[in-house]
Formats: C-alpha cells, structure tokens, sequence
C-alpha cells in the first residue's frame, strides 16, 4: 500500500513535469520566439549605434524568421510542379540529380510514383539534353530535362546548342535559388545565379523565370507550345528552389492551364502558287531538302510532291526526308542535279548558299556557282519567321527568287494541290521521260557505290563499306533505326541501305558538337524501345569518349540499342584538319598526328562497355569476324538490353 | 583516280566543300598536256615512273617498300584510306595515272587536297609511294560480293 502510494505519488509528479514540459514544448515557438526578438533587438540597437541607416525592426525580422521551427512540408510547391508536368505528357525527365531540384526530384519519383515522367539516371548534363534531343527526333516532341542552373547548364550547354542548330523540341527546366536568403551555405550560393538562362539566351528560342507556383504553370505550358511552333527548338523555365520546397500557400487557387499547341505556320497562299507555277513549268526540277520531314507526313508528302513533277531530290539528310532508294533520288549524283537544274527549290534548306556554289576550300577560296546561269531559286523554311545574331548557325546568306517563310511540311499539301492542279496531259508526259532518266541515273549511281564500296572490301582495319554491309545484312530483316549520323563512315549507310521510313534516320548533331553521338542514340533508342523497334548506332570512338557513362544508363534503364564502334583510333576529322595546316604551312607533315590520336593506349570499348554493364565483345579487325559477332549482339539487344561491339576501322 | 579527288569533303565545320568544277578542268588540262609530253619522250623509261619530275629530269624509280611507310608518314592513309581504297579522298591503286600527272597533281591539288612541295615531300617520296599505289591489288566486283548484291 505504501508502495503504491509512492508509486503514485511519483507517477503524478512524472505526469506533472511532462504535463509542465509538454505545455512548454507547444508554447516554445512563442517563448523561443519572443526570447529571440529581444536578443535581437539588443543587437540591434548595439549595431544601429554604428549603422543608423538600417531599420532595428528589419534585422529583428530576419533574425525572428530563421528560428522558427517548422519540420514538415505536406503539400511542397513541387508537386504542384509535377502535377503540370504530367499535364504535358512526358514519358521521361532526363537529369543527373542536384539539389537546386532536390524537391522536384522527391516529388517527382514519391508523389509522382516515378511514372510519367520516370526520372532518368545521367552521369552528365550533357548527356541529360543530347538523350533529351534523339528522343525528340523519334517521337516528334520534347523529353525533360533538369539541371542546376548553373554548374548543371554549364555542362549541359553544348548539347542544347547542338539541339537549337538541328532544330529539335527540347524542354529545359533549370534549378536556382532566386532568393540570396534562401541559400545555405557555399554550394547553394555557387549554385545560383540572378538569370540562370542567360548562359544559353542566345540559343533557346524562349526562357523564362516563374515565381509563383501559377505562374510556374503558366509558363511551362506556354514553353511546351513554343518549343512545339515551328520552327521547334529549345526552351528553358527556372524551377525555384523556394517554390519547389515551400508549401503551396493556403488558399491559393491553382490550376493546370490547358495546353494549346499552334498550327504550324505555312507558307503564304500566292506565293506558293507562284513556287508551283514555276516547278511545273521547268525542265529540270529540283528539289533540295534537309529537314522537312518534322514527322512521317512529311515523308510521305516529299514522296508525293517528287513524284507528281518527276521532279529529282537531293537529300542533306538531317532528318529522313527521301527514300534512299526512289528512283527519284538523286543525292549521289548531286553534282549534276545541281548544274542541270533550271528551278530549285531548298526546303528546310539550311545551307543554300553551299547547295548553290563550288568552293575550292584552299587558303584562299575559290568560290563558282555551281548552278546553270538563270536557274530559279526557291526557299521554304521556317527559319525565316525566326533568326538570332550571336551564334552564327544560320549559314552564308543566299538571294533567292522567292522566299518563302513558313514551314516547309506545313506547307507541302497547299504546294502538291497546286503543282496537281497546273499539270496538263504534255506536262504529264514529259515528266514521265524526266522520271525515267533519273532512275537511270539513279541506278547507275547505285552502281558506282557498290563498286566504290567494294574497294579494301577485305582490308584490316575493316574498311567502313564492310562495317556498315555487314551491319546491313543483320539488320535489314528487322524494323530497325539508325540512329548516328553517317558522315565519318563516308555515308555507307544512306548510300546502299534501303532507308523508307521517317524513324529510320534522325540526322546529326545539327551544330556538329561531338559527343552528341552516344547519348543521343541512346535517347532515341529510348524512344523508339515501346515501337519495339530494333536501335543500331554507328558509334564514333572520339565521340563516345565525351561522357561515356551514358552506357551505364543504357544499362540502367534497359534500354536496348546495338552500338557498333567506329574506332579508328583518332579524332580524325581534326587530325586531317591539322594534315592540311602541315602541307599548307610546307612543314611537319609527318607530326600532323600529334595531339589526334587516341593510341597508346589503345582504349578497349568492349572493357569499357561490359565495366558499365553493358554487353561488349571487340575490338575486332578482320571483317569476317563482324557478321556473328553482330549476329550474338543483337540476341542480346532483343532480349531488352544495350550491346556494343568495338570494330577497329579505316579511318573513313 | 585523281579525276575523283574532287569528291564532296566534310572539314571540322561541317561545311561541305565541293571543288569538283574547278578542280576537273585544272586536271583535264594537265592531263592533256602530259599525255603530249608523254608521246613526245624518248624510249627507254621505266613503266612506273613515266613522264617528268617537277624539276624536269627523269622521275626516279620507286621503292614499294618505302612507299608503304611514307603513304602512311605522310598522311596519305587519312584521305585515301589505308589501303588506297578510298576515304574523304578517292580510291590511288592499283591503276593510278601515269605518274607525271600523280606528281604535278600532289604539287598543285584542286578540291580541298592539301599541297605536298618537294620541300616536304621529294620527287623520290613521290616515286616511292607510286610504287606502293601501283603494287595494290586490283579490288574485287561487286558482282562477287554476296554483300554487295543489289
């Protein structure tokens, strides 16, 4: 009893100190805050004494702020911000993580079950975009892709570049804290910048700094629609860091804004009677395309307009516009197109000027049209509705006949009715004679490159030719896409392949950066890993040294592509670019290698492939090794997985 | 071969440069111009160096051997492939042009081949790796090449 008595005693003094402790706990915000405003004041009025002009209450507020003591954030502005992103349909958000978009990151992969977007693991930002810029060309709109503001953009700017240059949708969303009172420390500080876009203005087409959480919305749906208005480019919104991590105010009413995508603009109704009118009346047609074919329909509207005139296509190829093997196509006999032709008509032509003239490219050049006196120029391109001055991507300027501003795809049903409705039985009639002249030509041009091609058919290093027909022959049967560009196997591919859907070839690096070429294929491959499609890139060994850990994403996320290494042991266009100054300076011609090479040592691809999980077997040097070693590759990409072979090869 | 030598070629910038017109009628006309002296010159001189040097006395004979080296020393390969086969540069071998028109041609290029002088390549060098061009084997067709089939 006694005992009890005690216990109870002393279980009633315990609940009393807790009670007494717990009521101090609930009032300690306010005792803790008032205890905090005097010490502050008394600071206060101690430094006023020496630094009158600043008020005591403004250094009592910030002292008072930084003491309060809240823990929690239930409903963070970051999952707001995913809640927009979702609204704009993003399969992905490529990033390497970082803590300007730490709560992004949180709300994307926990409130935002990590699907639609799905977070995209990068080793670097520069893969992160150029991933973000394959994708874009497979599928016909923008991925998302996050970086700090600015050591993340620092190392991500070439890739938005090469993307501006190639005229890819890309969405950016950059990290920062805007507020100097929000940064902790040194690193948010590095970490921050007043215009975080102001490092890639020059080469986004619109950027913008939101600071509310509506305005937020606002602004990335509007960016999403400029990015997607011909003609598409890169564009660039600021994810605060503060709007990210504070809650969403009570009481504010937000709301997704719904996302309303621009007609693409076409070209000018006269005009294009006018460009009609001229095509069906020439002799010798011409039409010089480079990027059209936005999507399949411009494929298939180039094949339709080329046939309706007979009229002969060269192909720049920095999308798919033209099959490869159309009788029609005249792009390895484009010399003569080009001398032959009385009207030509550049659509999505970016260089003209080159197209139109013959350079002797010595120290002096040596500059002579390379088009037959009298013959019409015809322009249609969306890059006339919108240009910049600092970056010099847009080319020599080249004077035209009729300049017509619009895109080129937009603009091609109004262009085919009107050739269709021009056309008489004569016209008609003559076409067929043009058309059949060109096949030949065609044919015969074929020809050449198979002859052409059969040249060090059996060398070691294996020459390019042999590389890409044997590549051909274990791949032709699938639905497949090459996803490299060709010009440093000297064009193999697009030379004998039989290239007829739009997903088959995607260009190149559009502003010719290297190390565009690995997280690009790799992005595309990510594209088209849903088709079912089977990804092959022609991989070029300077390139993929850039940032090769986006072998490890593929890896990661399992994505499946067939990388076949192009390893000619150099950065070889440089290395011929220093050849010329040796011969052109009379010296050294013998030392044009040093500072080129990538030798001694050897880097082994397959090691470096398997070290990231990635299926590697090479280096190879004799052909006939090439076919099974592709053979065992592709097994292993159609089982969902990226594979590598290392092929040593001639240098072009 | 060399008539060839004006193909398309891509530089650091990416700007294609086609010096193909200017450099075709440079060469059309050096080329008549040796075949002249050519049927002008005495008998006597050996097969793989026919014509003149650039100094105007007889070409030396070439090594093949040599030539193998200097073709690749030389940067010849990064062009023309390691086995003359082709490149950014056309196919050398084995039925290159009589050697007159190699040399002067190697001395004055049209297109975007760069210059080699005798100053940083000799009429020997040049004589070497003509050798070397002229001992490749003749390629295969493309009609016996399963790969190559159309």
């Amino acid at each position: 009893m006694k005992k009890s008595k005690k216990a109870s005693a002393d279980r009633r003094q315990f609940l009393k100190k807790a009670t007494v402790g717990a009521a101090a706990l609930v009032a300690s915000p306010l005792a803790g805050r008032a205890a905090a405003a005097a010490q502050a004041q008394r600071f206060a009025e101690s430094r006023n004494a020496t630094a009158p002009s600043v008020p005591a209450s403004k250094i009592v507020e910030a002292a008072v702020s930084s003491s309060v003591d809240i823990l929690t954030v239930e409903r963070p502005g970051s999952d707001f911000m995913v809640d927009v992103i979702k609204s704009l349909g993003f399969e992905y958000m490529c990033a390497n993580p970082g803590n300007t978009f730490r709560s992004l990151h949180e709300s994307l992969i926990n409130y935002g079950g990590n699907q639609s977007p799905e977070f995209i693991t990068c080793c670097h930002e520069e893969s992160a975009v150029a991933m973000a810029h394959g994708y874009a060309k497979i599928e016909g709109k923008p991925l998302l892709a996050c970086v700090h503001g600015t050591v993340g953009l620092q190392h991500a700017a070439m890739a938005v570049y090469d993307a501006y240059c190639d005229r890819a949708p890309l969405m950016l969303m950059l990290g920062n804290f805007s507020d100097a009172a929000a940064r902790f420390g040194m690193v948010d500080w590095v970490h921050s910048a007043q215009d975080p876009a102001a490092t890639i203005r020059d080469f986004v087409k619109w950027d913008d700094q939101p600071v509310s959480l509506t305005h937020f919305a606002e602004s990335l749906v509007r960016a999403y629609k400029i990015a997607m208005t011909p003609p598409t480019l890169p564009v660039a919104v600021v994810a605060d860091h503060e709007l990210q991590e504070r809650p969403v105010p009570d009481g504010e009413p937000l709301a997704v804004p719904r996302l309303s995508l621009d007609s693409p603009p076409a070209g000018d109704p006269a005009a294009v009677a006018e460009a009609a009118r001229l095509l069906v009346a020439a002799e010798n047609p011409l039409l010089v395309v480079d990027r059209v074919a936005r999507t399949p329909a411009g494929l298939a509207q180039m094949i339709e307009l080329a046939e309706t005139l007979q009229a002969a296509v060269i192909d720049r190829n920095n999308r798919m516009n033209f099959p490869t093997r159309h009788g029609l196509n005249q792009t390895e006999a484009a010399r003569s197109a080009i001398s032959s032709a009385d009207v030509i008509v550049g659509l999505e032509l970016t260089d003209f000027w080159s197209t139109v003239h013959s350079v002797r490219g010595q120290i002096y050049h040596q500059i002579e049209p390379a088009t037959k006196p009298g013959a019409k120029l015809i322009s249609i391109t969306a890059n006339d509705l919108y240009m910049k001055d600092n970056y010099q991507e847009l080319q020599r300027y080249q004077p035209v006949d009729l300049a017509i501003a619009g895109d080129a795809e937009a603009t091609l049903p109004s262009l085919i009715e009107e050739v269709k409705r021009r056309v008489t039985d004569d016209r008609r009639r003559l076409f067929q004679d043009r058309g059949s002249k060109l096949a030949r030509a065609h044919d015969d041009a074929m020809a050449a490159a198979r002859e052409a091609a059969a040249s060090g058919w059996d060398a070691s290093p294996v020459s390019t030719a042999r590389l890409s027909m044997e590549l051909w022959a274990q791949i032709k049967d699938e639905d497949w896409s090459l996803v490299s560009p060709c010009l440093f196997v000297s064009r193999w591919p697009l030379r004998l392949w039989n290239f007829d859907k739009h997903y088959q070839y995607i260009g190149g690096e559009g502003g010719y950066g290297v190390g565009y070429g690995a997280p690009a294929s790799i992005g595309a491959a990510l594209a088209n890993r849903k088709h079912g499609r089977l990804t092959v890139s022609i991989q070029n060994d300077g390139d993929m040294m850039f940032a090769p850990g986006v072998l490890w994403t593929a890896a990661h996320h399992r994505i499946p592509i067939l990388i076949v290494m192009h390893n000619n042991r150099a950065y070889h266009q440089e290395l011929m670019q220093v050849q010329i100054m040796a011969s052109q300076h009379n010296r050294g011609i013998t030392r044009a290698r040093i500072g080129s090479l990538l030798e001694d040592p050897a880097i082994d691809y397959s090691k470096l492939a398997q070290s990231m999980g990635v299926h590697g077997e090479g280096p190879i040097s004799d052909p006939k090794d090439l076919g099974p070693a592709i053979r065992r590759a592709i097994e292993v990409v159609k089982r969902g997985e990226p594979a590598l072979v290392d092929v040593l090869t001639q240098p072009r | 071969m060399l008539l060839r030598c004006s193909r398309e070629f891509s530089d650091a910038s990416g700007t294609r440069r086609a010096g193909s017109r200017i450099a075709a009628r440079a060469l059309l006309l050096l080329f008549l111009g040796m075949i002249a002296g050519i049927l002008c010159r005495p008998t006597g001189v050996r097969a793989q160096t026919a014509g003149k040097s650039s100094s105007g006395e007889t070409a030396p004979v070439g090594n093949t051997e040599t030539g193998k080296k200097l073709y690749v020393n030389y940067g010849c390969y990064e062009c023309h492939g390691r086995a003359a086969h082709g490149g950014t540069g056309p196919r050398l071998g084995p039925d290159a042009l009589p050697f007159a028109i190699f040399l002067q041609y190697v001395r004055h290029p049209g297109g975007t081949m760069p210059p080699y002088t005798a100053k940083v390549a000799s009429d020997q060098d040049l004589a070497d790796i003509y050798a070397f061009l002229k001992s490749l084997p003749e390629p295969p067709r493309s009609k016996d090449l399963p790969l190559l089939k159309p």
